[in-house]
C-alpha cells in the first residue's frame, strides 16, 4: 500500500509504472488520474486545502479497506494539495488484482471515498473572485453502493 | 485544553486556523453553543450545522459526541477531495 499526499506534481506514467512492475499475481492494473477543470471558463486557479495527519490516516483507512475488501495485491493513492492550475493533474488512484473487475471496482471505491471522506477542500480562483467548491449531493450518494458511511 | 482547528470557510469565517480552549464543554455541541456565544464571527460560522462536519482527534463524529478524552476537534465543510 502507498498512500501520498503531497503538493509537488507528479508523473502519472511513471506512478504507474513503478506500481505495476512492484505487483505479484495481478492479472489486472487500473489507473485513474483525476484533473483540475475549468468548468465554467476563466480558472486561474485551483486551492486544494487539506488535514494534515487526518488525511494520511483516513485514506489509509480506506485503502486498507478495499485491500482486504476487493483482494488487491496493491493500490496507490497520490493527492496533491496547495496550489494548482488548470489541466494540472491532482490526484491518482492506481489498484491491482488477480482480476480485472475487482480492480475496477477498488479504484471506483476509492475514487468514491477520497472525494467525500478525505479531508481535502478546494477554492477556485478566477478574474470574477474566489469561491470554495460545494459537495454534491451526488458525490454521497456513491457511498451508498458501497454499503457505507 | 483541548485544540479546536477550523479549516476551508470555516476557517476564513472565524479568522483562524487553529487555537486551544479551555472548556467544560460535555459534547462537541456543547462546544460549538460556548463558542457561538463569544463572538458573531463564530456565530455566524456555526449558524448552520447541517453544513458542517466535525472530526474527534482526527475522526469524523457528530454534533452529539461526548468530548471526554478529546484532545483535537476539527470543523469543516463537507470534504471535496478527489
Amino acid at each position: 500500500m502507498s498512500v501520498r499526499v503531497d503538493p509537488a506534481p507528479f508523473d502519472a506514467g511513471a506512478e504507474l509504472n513503478r506500481f505495476a512492475a512492484a505487483q505479484t499475481g495481478a492479472g489486472a492494473v487500473v489507473s485513474f488520474t483525476g484533473v483540475v477543470r475549468d468548468v465554467a471558463g476563466g480558472l486561474l486557479e485551483m486551492q486544494i486545502e487539506h488535514y494534515p495527519g487526518m488525511t494520511e490516516k483516513a485514506i489509509a483507512a480506506m485503502v486498507d479497506t478495499a485491500l482486504d475488501r476487493f483482494g488487491l495485491t496493491g493500490a496507490l493513492v497520490i493527492h496533491r494539495h496547495g496550489v494548482l492550475g488548470p489541466d494540472d493533474p491532482i490526484m491518482m488512484v492506481a489498484t491491482a488484482a488477480p482480476h480485472r473487475k475487482d480492480a475496477f471496482a477498488a479504484a471506483e471505491f476509492l475514487m468514491d471515498y477520497l472525494k467525500s471522506r478525505a479531508p481535502f477542500w478546494k477554492k477556485e480562483v478566477t478574474g470574477d473572485g474566489t469561491g470554495w467548491v460545494a459537495s454534491k449531493d451526488e458525490d454521497e450518494e456513491a457511498l451508498d453502493r458501497w454499503g457505507g458511511a | 485544553m483541548i485544540d479546536v482547528l477550523y479549516f476551508a470557510w470555516v476557517r476564513e469565517r472565524i479568522g483562524l486556523p487553529k487555537e486551544r480552549v479551555e472548556t467544560a464543554a460535555a459534547t462537541v455541541a456543547d462546544l460549538v453553543a460556548e463558542l457561538s456565544a463569544r463572538e458573531e464571527r463564530y456565530a455566524a460560522a456555526f449558524a448552520d450545522l447541517s453544513a458542517l462536519k466535525v472530526a474527534l482527534d482526527q475522526e469524523l463524529s457528530d454534533f452529539d459526541a461526548p468530548l471526554a478524552g478529546v484532545r483535537e476537534v476539527a470543523f469543516f465543510p463537507p470534504m471535496t477531495g478527489g
